[in-house]
């Protein structure tokens, strides 16, 4: 087994939610309440949940943009949260991210070319001389036309934006990116174009990526592992195969039924989870789902169930009791005839796809 | 049975700086039954939510040209004048928002906002209009809805606000409901309560509806028939079933293409390349042409014809019939 890159221990983070006329703090939020994970090189690790189940701080958190209030999180070994400023400055090199919004993630006065020399010179990369050829290689890379190295954000596409976005992240040669809800602000035929381009840079730059989305149909594509998050905890934790082919959390199984399929007679087939997702502020005791389960009993009103296992962790404490889950079942594969028509997209997708992208030329 | 809504020939054109123009919505034509559910679908910059602004007679007077006909139960609303139409907005027309937070007032509780909307259109007084809100809040399903019409939007989850923007909607029994991504800014298990809500809602209320929506999924879901546009034009209409087992436009394949498969894992998701054309100069022939994988050189020349495939199923396509043979 190889060392992992990132490894995550007992992380938590609690932020301030109201404070008194003086400044003391009257409520908190446990946005991580109690995290452990460990991150594979080379691999994605998909963090998936609704809003404000803690998916995104997690993300903040492995890059130290936020600091921890109780945990540890290691990359290649090494604590960050110990870093000094010189070693956080080497470790931004390591580790970067791409934000959801293309709109906002970048500056709209600076043109593609300054957006990407900005990280070259702030670390001293690549000499002054040579930084525009960089800066094609680095289009090029995320299959732009190198003629839009002088032009502004404005006048790029949603899916432009974002290959901008992460060739600005490739550019100091990361180890590792954090993709918070990537493709999310994205149409349909482009969001599969982006999700593309991550798989391809992955296998040719030996990327690990740390996936965070709301789409399990996206996370199906894109992840090795899979987390499943709920009101600041894991519920979750396996390979993204076997998540989806047997889920075992009475959550995952809601998420996966509730994703609205292309098939006009799947309808109504669905296990719905009644309510609202809990104010954070404070959570069911137990086991956070309680008030939205179906299955709950007594013991999850009282003991939080940990998270269980190593292959397949599930924090449930009725998992091995439950009905076996039919969200696989319920989908239906379209019809031959229509499998061919598709397939004209995916073959012409992929000739492109190869010419598009093209080696990094550097060590 | 005469269709609810008639919409024949209708145009939208921006007029923007230095004489430049935009045509968004090019020569749409679609009628709907009373009590169907049409989904109309397609990505950013399509038209579609230009088409349902138009309809309600919500645009810019100043910069939008609107052409054609908009027939409501007979009447054509393009030829209203706006007194009348504010008449029927929010009474037999009503119309629901992606957002639901920034259609509604921050100032006012969830309440009076609909109690106002019954004073108006029904001349209820505002003890008759209260109970009524009540009633539809619970009809929506709010837990208990005799406190929640006391408070204020911000106090509400998302999923909540836009609940209260159907009831809104729903509160003097419309008889056309265009409802633009209900629930594109909901979370997914929150999403799949609210279109259980509309398909519950619809059943009972028989309003015409029609609800745009990127997502094909949510249009699988809720819809009776779907209209795909693209780059201003309507390019396939088929009734639901149909549209998801024998699309016969190339973008409506595409699309249904570029959705990542739960049934099977494939290395390269399919996807649609390049990207719309420019809407101040749309090709002269199909707009679909650069970016089909079925294209021939006549599908440049000319604009396409409009292939009739079967029972109110068409396509705006040459090639079409599509068989799965097709080179």
């Amino acid at each position: 087994m190889n060392e992992p890159l990132v490894e995550i221990k007992g992380l938590v983070r609690h932020f301030v939610a109201r404070r008194s006329a003086l400044g003391r703090t009257l409520a908190t939020v446990k946005a991580v309440d109690g995290v452990d994970l460990t991150i594979q090189p080379g691999r994605t690790l998909a963090l998936v949940g609704e809003s404000g189940c803690g998916k995104s701080t997690i993300g903040r958190l492995i890059l130290r943009l936020i600091e921890p209030t109780a945990g540890t999180v290691r990359f290649g070994g090494r604590d960050i949260g110990a870093f000094g400023d010189k070693e956080l400055r080497a470790f931004r090199r390591e580790a970067q991210i791409v934000f959801q919004d293309p709109y906002a993630s970048l500056n709209p006065r600076m043109t593609v070319e300054q957006v990407l020399t900005e990280p070259l010179a702030l670390h001293g990369i690549v000499p002054a001389g040579k930084r525009r050829e960089r800066v094609h290689e680095l289009l090029h890379l995320v299959g732009l036309d190198t003629r839009f190295a002088r032009r502004y954000p404005h006048e790029f596409s949603g899916g432009q934006r974002q290959r901008i976005a992460i060739a600005r992240a490739l550019a100091v040669e990361p180890k590792l990116i954090v993709c918070d809800e990537p493709v999310s602000a994205l149409d349909v035929s482009v969001r599969s174009q982006i999700l593309n381009l991550l798989d391809d840079l992955q296998r040719r730059l030996s990327l690990t990526y740390i996936f965070i989305s709301h789409d399990l149909s996206v996370v199906k594509h894109i992840a090795t592992r899979v987390a499943v998050m709920y009101l600041g905890r894991i519920v979750e934790l396996a390979p993204a195969e076997e998540l989806f082919a047997n889920p075992r959390h009475p959550y995952t199984r809601a998420l996966l039924s509730a994703i609205p399929l292309p098939q006009p007679r799947a309808r109504q087939q669905r296990q719905l989870l009644e309510g609202d997702v809990p104010s954070p502020i404070s959570p069911p005791a137990g086991c956070h789902l309680h008030p939205r389960c179906a299955y709950a009993i007594d013991r999850c009103r009282i003991e939080r169930p940990e998270l269980g296992g190593d292959g397949h962790a599930t924090a449930c404490h009725r998992w091995r009791e439950l009905p076996p889950a039919a969200a696989a079942a319920m989908v239906e594969p379209p019809g031959p005839r229509l499998e061919r028509l598709m397939a004209k997209f995916a073959r012409r997708n992929d000739g492109l796809a190869s010419a598009g992208v093209d080696t990094l030329g550097t060590g | 049975m005469s269709a609810l809504i008639d919409i024949s020939g209708l145009k939208v054109v921006f007029h923007g700086d230095r004489g430049r123009t935009m045509h968004a919505v090019d020569t749409v034509n679609f009628d709907l039954a009373r009590g169907a559910t049409l989904g109309l679908v397609g990505e950013s910059g399509c038209g579609k939510s230009v088409t349902a602004l138009a309809i309600m007679g919500l645009l810019p007077k100043d910069s939008t040209e609107v052409v054609g006909h908009v027939r409501f139960d007979g009447v054509d609303l393009l030829a209203l004048p706006d007194s009348q139409l504010r008449d029927l907005r929010g009474d037999r027309l009503a119309m629901i928002f992606q957002e639901p937070m920034t259609s509604l007032n921050p100032a006012y509780t969830v309440g009076e906002q609909i109690i106002e909307v019954l004073m108006r259109h029904r001349g209820l007084t505002h003890d008759a209009a209260r109970e009524k809100t009540i009633a539809l809040l619970r009809d929506v399903r709010i837990p208990s809805p005799e406190q929640r019409v006391d408070d204020y939007p911000h106090k509400l989850s998302g999923g909540m606000r836009q609940r209260v923007m159907i009831a809104m909607a729903l509160a003097c029994d419309p008889q056309l409901l265009i409802a633009d991504e209900p629930t594109t800014a909901l979370d997914v298990t929150i999403q799949a309560q609210v279109l259980e809500l509309m398909r519950t809602l619809k059943e009972k209320s028989g309003a015409a509806i029609i609800l745009i929506s990127h997502d094909l999924g949510v249009v699988a879901e809720v819809c009776d028939e779907v209209a795909v546009m693209y780059a201003g034009e309507i390019v396939e209409r088929a009734p639901v079933g149909e549209l998801f087992d024998n699309p016969q436009h190339p973008y409506t394949i595409g699309l249904l293409a570029s959705i990542p498969r739960l049934d099977r894992r494939v290395d390269k998701l399919a996807t649609i390349e390049g990207s719309l054309p420019d809407m101040g100069h749309v090709p002269q022939g199909c707009r679909f042409a650069a970016r089909c994988p079925f294209a021939i050189e006549a599908c440049t020349a000319a604009p396409p014809p409009i292939v009739t495939i079967g029972a109110s199923h068409w396509s705006r396509c040459l090639r079409a019939p599509l068989d799965g043979d097709a080179a």
